[in-house]
């Protein structure tokens, strides 16, 4: 566990993103050693381990959807890994095409925040956290900090790609150890009918 | 580049092309089969549900755009992902891939509801030209080539049968057996729904194992049957058949003496091919058939062929879908795959003073994600409010819902754009209309039967499935649109899928319905299959249709 990030970030890394780190830290050394042709794409120093996010945005975007799918007796999306989901994704996969939504509308809801309670969302109690949420998702926050995509639009599109991350299938990034699945009672894989199941086919 | 003239070429490899294309292989004819998609399988999604739901799984791809209807004389461009688009899947087999494989009749009166019901106003309802007694045969042709595990003897309202199915009904669910409990109770006649699933081994396929997921997924154990294990396979094994995929048709030609000469596609790498044949079957659905009737101009039919009298593309129907849903104390949820499979048809007609109706059902398992959706108007979509409904729910759901028959409405209908193209410069298709407002009626009067139907199950905290709105022709199983008739002034084919006035030139595919039935229209559209490829035969004179 890397001590340099902030708390909220500690329980959303991955053995993935914790050998990312790992090799930050390699690519450290190697880069000050002249090395970076070995791994150019470290050479450009990009912080964090994400692969979209910056750190401040997947802080962010972290507490964001820790609000959507809360901790309780089971874990909520952070414990899912949703941030992993998120990240991969947008990154290079399914939701590709909301990259520029995500740079913006983080920006925007940022802005906001800071304008309604002078301080970051993430240094908000869980009340005015919900607070926040609520005002945009009924699209009641300041309009100046937010055009495209629209505030409301934008949580919308938050609420679902952390479901999408909560309860799809962890090869996608989320989702981790089935949590969902294990919440909702249902075996996976599924047992059902597989063990008396014999093909008629070659 | 001109391809070897053969006697047949069928556009579209669904449920209704795979079986004319079976059909006149096994008669003799030389048949090329086009497919605009693959072949998908299992291996490629597995069960994943974000794949399948997110992704163009079955395609079509980016590559196929169309307009759709945002208010009246506006349209956007969308891609098969978005919606609006009206879906089919674009692969062998197309919807049978992966549909939920209810494999209905329609009724007797489904084929005569002008008669039955009169002509409700600004409506274009209508007789089918053929009787339901005219299909029957090839109903139970589909049932017994393609597969279906039923029993209607407790249907008093089933249309009369021939034959029993070929295979034993499944067993009800335990959210099935609540419900038979309740219809019992109420004095309806509820019945196992026929599946196009094997429930015991079928024709060298496996059974069904019961798995989580059916609707949505290719299946794992082939026990689901569409054309593409089945018609299609048989169709390439005669040696007669040549299926061709991810093949693109721009055009049929037709001749200044009124006769389809063949058709104009472009293969996977783009390069376009001119494919000559006797005759030509459209098989590319509701949507996509109209489409290339309309983007196929000639002296003899400016507007599109078939199209002299204004009717291809019109009538675009679907089903306007209701329900009921609510709580039960006790699990409902078994992890029985498919999960739909209790209906009931005391509502699809004799209903005082409404016209139509619709069956009514239970529904197949709704995944994890999916389940983020089902919701009751105005409920908390996001924290712990979230997680207490999946958790209060997900096994403890009980819901049932119907496809209301639609009133066809002239003006709704599909066009092709006037100015968007696909990827290769072919017009596209845009979509426009309304639905009938009596539609609306009929579909509160069946959610009215729903809520009493779960209500009496045990359901409590109930809310009921009605659109609000008459926007948007049709969404799922999109029908209609060159319906059959006897005047060529008022439909685009006759009896037999022929189209007026082009002897050589016929249709296989939902486009065909006059109306769409109270049911999901998987099984019609194959016995139609049957129905047009046995005319096709029974005509065919060795080199050129009679």
């Amino acid at each position: 566990m890397n001590p340099a990030l902030p708390a909220s970030h500690r329980t959303a890394v991955t053995r993935r993103s914790a050998l990312k780190l790992t090799m930050m830290g390699l690519a450290g050394t190697a880069v000050g050693a002249g090395g970076s042709a070995v791994f150019p794409w470290l050479a450009k120093g990009r912080p964090g381990p994400y692969r979209f996010f910056t750190d401040a945005e997947a802080e962010l975007l972290v507490a964001i959807c820790e609000q959507i799918i809360p901790r309780d007796d089971v874990g909520g999306a952070t414990d899912a890994g949703v941030i992993h989901y998120i990240d991969r994704q947008v990154a290079a996969g399914m939701l590709r095409e909301h990259a520029p939504t995500y740079r913006r509308g983080l920006e925007a809801f940022r802005l906001t925040c800071l304008a309604a309670h002078q301080a970051a969302f993430t240094e908000l109690s869980t009340e005015a956290k919900t607070e926040v949420l609520r005002t945009i998702e009924a699209a009641r926050a300041d309009p100046a900090p937010w055009g495209e995509p629209a505030q409301d639009a934008f949580f919308r599109l938050v609420v679902d790609h952390t479901m999408q991350g909560f309860y799809g299938s962890p090869r996608h990034g989320g989702n981790r150890g089935y949590l969902s699945y294990r919440m909702l009672g249902l075996d996976y894989p599924q047992v059902l009918g597989r063990n008396k199941f014999r093909s008629l086919e070659p | 580049m001109n391809q070897r003239h053969v006697n047949a070429v069928v556009v579209g490899a669904g449920a209704g092309g795979g079986i004319v294309a079976k059909e006149l292989a096994a008669a003799g004819l030389s048949v090329v089969l086009l497919e605009r998609g693959g072949w998908i399988s299992f291996e490629q999604h597995d069960h994943d549900e974000l794949f399948t739901r997110l992704q163009l799984a079955y395609g079509p791809d980016e590559r196929h755009p169309r307009m759709a209807q945002t208010t009246p004389g506006q349209w956007r461009r969308v891609i098969s992902s978005e919606s609006g688009y009206s879906n089919n899947a674009a692969c062998v087999g197309s919807g049978t891939v992966f549909y939920g494989a209810m494999g209905w009749r329609f009724m007797e009166q489904d084929f005569r509801m002008r008669t039955t019901y009169g002509v409700p106003e600004n409506s274009t309802l209508d007789d089918w030209p053929i009787s339901y007694a005219d299909l029957e045969p090839f109903y139970e042709k589909a049932e017994r080539e393609i597969g279906v595990s039923g029993d209607m003897t407790t249907n008093p309202f089933s249309p009369p049968r021939q034959r029993p199915y070929p295979m034993p009904a499944f067993p009800y669910n335990r959210e099935g057996r609540m419900l038979k409990g309740a219809a019992d109770r109420l004095g309806w006649h509820a019945f196992p729904i026929p599946m196009l699933r094997n429930s015991v081994p079928y024709r060298g396929r496996n059974a069904c194992i019961g798995c989580r997921y059916c609707v949505g997924f290719a299946c794992e154990i082939n026990a689901k049957n569409g054309s593409h294990n089945t018609v299609i396979p048989a169709a390439l094994a005669t040696g007669n058949c040549e299926l061709r995929i991810n093949v693109m048709v721009s055009e049929v030609t037709v001749d200044e003496r009124g006769r389809a000469r063949g058709v104009h596609y472009f293969d996977g790498q783009d390069q376009a091919h001119w494919q000559p044949a006797d005759l030509v079957v459209l098989a590319g659905g509701a949507i996509e058939t109209a489409r290339l009737l309309l983007n196929s101009k000639s002296p003899l039919f400016p507007n599109g062929a078939g199209n002299r009298h204004d009717w291809v593309g019109r009538n675009l129907q679907g089903h306007t879908y209701c329900g009921a849903e609510g709580h039960a104390a006790e699990e409902t949820y078994d992890d029985v795959g498919a999960g739909a499979t209790i209906a009931i048809s005391d509502f699809n007609h004799g209903n005082p003073g409404v016209c139509g109706g619709a069956m009514l059902c239970n529904g197949f398992i709704v995944t994890p994600y999916s389940f983020t959706r089902v919701r009751p108007p105005g409920a908390a979509r996001w924290g712990k409010a979230h997680k207490d409904f999946q958790r209060r729910y997900f096994k403890h759901r009980l819901e049932v819902h119907g496809p209301v028959q639609e009133i066809p409405l002239f003006e709704s209908r599909v066009e092709v754009d006037p100015a968007v193209r696909d990827h290769w410069g072919i017009p596209v298709a845009r979509m426009g209309g309304r639905r009938h407002p009596l539609v609306l009626e009929i579909a509160r009067f069946i959610a009215a039967q729903a809520e009493n139907w779960v209500r009496e199950a045990g359901a409590t905290d109930i809310w009921t499935r009605v659109p609000t709105g008459l926007q948007g022709a049709g969404g799922q199983h999109q029908a209609g649109t060159c319906r059959m008739g006897s005047d060529p002034t008022t439909s685009v084919t006759d009896r037999h899928g022929r189209v007026h006035e082009i002897d050589n030139l016929y249709i296989s595919d939902g486009s065909l319905h006059v109306t769409n039935g109270g049911f999901n229209p998987a099984l019609t559209i194959m016995a139609l299959g049957y129905w047009v490829g046995h005319h096709i035969v029974q005509d065919w004179r060795g080199g050129r249709p009679r």
